[in-house]
């Protein structure tokens, strides 16, 4: 399946993103073949508003099902929900690798709400 | 790193005045007045401007006269009446109605308007005697306020994260509208200011109502409390009905307004009644009292 | 006649002159709120509304049935209101401005748009005097629409006086927009000062005219009178700071029922603006 992770560069060995509306890209981990892929984010870092909302479609797009990221606002939530994507939260301070170990050994929780106030940051 | 709001909900009751006094109590805190329309923190702080820097968000249409032909539909279509037109004349786009939705340029049978990006203000960084301040100046009519108050408390976190502050101080625009939100959202505290009027009291079950929506830690101080007791009483009984926290009454005190005159705070004349009374209240917020206190 | 009441300041005494004038005008008047956000004026009634009608905008709704998925709706949204997860379509109320730009774009029509409601207009009459107050609902980030449609509600036949929101942002430049006259209130302080300075400016660039009056005046106006010859605007009035009027406002009482004695200089004020 495909992963997806918000990060700060475009390796695995680069920082988790902990936002997820401005997050520069997005690193999409196919479990499987171990692949990565990169799927900037740009677009949202001069939006006004909605950032959320289109970070959330890209990931949908993506064909990932479930999502990495240290927190997601109510319209970002809404709109991975509707796209059955799962949303797994870490405030691990490390690279997007350990982020998918920690997952894949279990010890993220999705969530079944928004963790964070909605925001125009 | 604590955030606090100082916010009012109606305005006039002393939200600048006293997020100045507290901006002086604190160890170590930077500075936002995210009241970017109408700001005054400056006015007591004394901001030495270190870096500026253009606000540009949204779009505004740019008509090319060579392809108008005057038909008007720009101007059917537009719901916000930011189009003008004189039969025969060149179409008009009212910059402070304008919303930057677009719709002008998709109904325009030749493609004659375009968007461009829209400057809607300013935004600085300065020192100022109680830490480092970042503040804006939105253009009048300006739209985009909730970005501008976004981007400059991200500057201002970066700042509180670089130079390890602990505090992250707000001065709030009064309301409780699109501006009040991109003020508080991700904050810790919301302080609201009141004042013992029945407008005072109206407004503050209106904010308190905004501000239940958001995880923020809420307390009331009642402003100015001595101008009418009983009303004042009136208000510390519907919060504490409703359980919010009344963390102190300042007394009315013309110390206020001669203080302001000279541009200084009323910490600034500690030995003053309601500058003790502030200390005091500070005392219940002050996150460096805190140990590993949790939201 | 329409006759604005604004401030840049919040809390100088926009509510309070603005019941002074409607209350001079009687039935030759209309008082409409359009500070949305936190409306007072019908606190001085202590009465409930007469009457309460719902303020809607129109938001898109979307028919999954007909949808190509072609996303020309989402992509051209200006304000992100739209999402599309494939043929799925979400739209944010909250963030909508109701353009009606998608439904306009929608090649199969699969784009209605209905109505959703964003706050209310309350209907009070007191004696002659009749307010009608825009109430924008809590949780909602944009005042614009509702106070559009206080506006809607002006009279041509009579002087309605606009109850302005504070500040020179959006809402108060769409209060104002249209109004002949704008009554800018201040307090001889330097926040007033300075917020004045920025709503004078917002008004020049909107050829709007406009006087100013100092609202619990005391020694200390030379400031404001000086900035106010700067600019070749008037000072209308100047309302003295006063204990009796401090009180009766904090329980509800109107300025001329604290002080009558204050009528005949909001009769001259608007017999001097055409407006009686």
């Amino acid at each position: 399946m495909k992963l997806a992770i918000s990060c700060q560069g475009t390796k695995l060995t680069d920082a988790v993103d902990t936002r997820f509306g401005r997050a520069a890209n997005f690193l999409l981990y196919d479990t499987e073949t171990k692949e990565v892929s990169v799927i900037p984010n740009t677009q949202n870092l001069q939006a006004a508003q909605g950032a959320g909302i289109q970070s959330g479609m890209t990931v949908a797009k993506s064909g990932a099902e479930a999502i990495i990221t240290g927190h997601c606002g109510p319209k970002a939530f809404r709109v991975l929900q509707e796209g059955n994507v799962k949303i797994y939260l870490t405030d691990n301070t490390g690279s997007v690798a350990d982020a998918i170990q920690l997952w894949e050994d279990g010890k993220l929780q999705s969530i079944t709400s928004a963790d964070v106030d909605g925001h125009w940051l | 790193m604590k955030e606090i709001l100082i916010i009012s909900g109606k305005g006039g009751c002393g939200k600048t005045s006293l997020c100045a006094g507290f901006a002086k109590l604190a160890k170590s805190a930077v500075l936002v007045d995210c009241d970017v329309d109408a700001s005054d923190l400056h006015l007591l702080l004394k901001p030495e401007i270190i870096k500026k820097e253009v606000f540009i968000a949204g779009e505004l249409p740019s008509l090319d006269e060579e392809k108008c032909i005057r038909c008007g539909k720009c101007k059917e279509y537009c719901r916000l009446n930011a189009i003008t037109f004189a039969e025969h004349e060149l179409p008009v786009f009212h910059e402070n109605a304008c919303e930057g939705c677009k719709v002008c340029t998709i109904v325009c049978p030749t493609k004659a308007i375009t968007m461009v990006p829209r400057t809607c203000g300013e935004w600085m960084k300065s020192q100022t005697c109680a830490g480092m301040m970042f503040h804006a100046r939105l253009l009048p009519g300006g739209e985009n306020s909730g970005k501008l108050i976004a981007e400059i408390r991200k500057a201002a976190r970066e700042e509180a994260k670089r130079e390890k502050q602990d505090l992250l101080l707000s001065d709030g625009p009064p309301g409780i509208g699109c501006p009040v939100i991109s003020s508080i959202t991700g904050v810790d505290m919301a302080v609201i200011i009141t004042e013992p009027t029945l407008s005072g009291l109206h407004d503050l079950k209106r904010t308190i109502q905004m501000a239940r929506e958001f995880e923020v830690e809420i307390r009331v101080i009642i402003n100015k409390y001595d101008l009418n007791s009983e009303m004042a009483d009136k208000i510390q009984k519907a919060c504490e009905k409703n359980g919010i926290q009344v963390i102190g009454k300042m007394p009315f005190d013309p110390i206020f307004n001669s203080s302001l005159r000279e541009g200084k705070t009323i910490i600034d004349f500690p030995d003053s009644e309601p500058a003790k009374i502030l200390a005091s209240i500070w005392k219940q917020i002050d996150p460096s009292k805190e140990k590993g206190k949790r939201k | 006649m329409k006759i604005a009441v604004a401030s840049g300041k919040g809390g100088t005494g926009k509510t309070t002159v603005s019941l002074a004038l409607a209350e001079v005008l009687g039935t030759k008047g209309l008082l409409l709120d359009c500070d949305v956000e936190e409306p007072n004026c019908h606190l001085f009634f202590q009465m409930p509304a007469d009457k309460t009608t719902p303020v809607t905008v129109k938001i898109p709704s979307f028919n999954q049935d007909l949808c190509i998925g072609c996303h020309q709706c989402s992509d051209f949204c200006a304000f992100n209101a739209i999402a599309n997860i494939g043929k799925k379509l979400l739209i944010f109320p909250e963030l909508c401005h109701s353009c009606g730009g998608c439904a306009y774009l929608c090649p199969t029509k699969a784009i209605q748009e209905i109505d959703h409601k964003i706050g209310v207009l309350e209907y009070r009459k007191k004696g002659s005097v009749e307010l009608i107050t825009g109430i924008m609902d809590v949780g909602n980030i944009i005042a614009v629409p509702i106070i559009h449609q206080v506006i809607a509600q002006a009279d041509s036949h009579r002087t309605t006086i606009l109850d302005s929101p504070p500040g020179t942002a959006c809402p108060m430049v769409n209060t104002i927009r249209d109004a002949d006259f704008v009554i800018l209130v201040t307090e001889p302080t330097p926040f007033g000062l300075y917020d004045l300075q920025l709503a004078q400016d917002t008004l020049e660039a909107m050829n709007i005219p406009s006087g100013v009056i100092i609202n619990r005046a005391d020694d200390s106006c030379a400031d404001v009178e000086a900035f106010c010859k700067s600019r070749n605007i008037d000072v209308l009035m100047k309302i003295p700071f006063s204990k009796k009027i401090a009180t009766g406002y904090s329980n509800g009482d109107s300025l001329l029922t604290s002080a009558p004695e204050l009528k005949p200089k909001f009769t001259q004020l608007l017999q001097k603006l055409g407006g009686l």
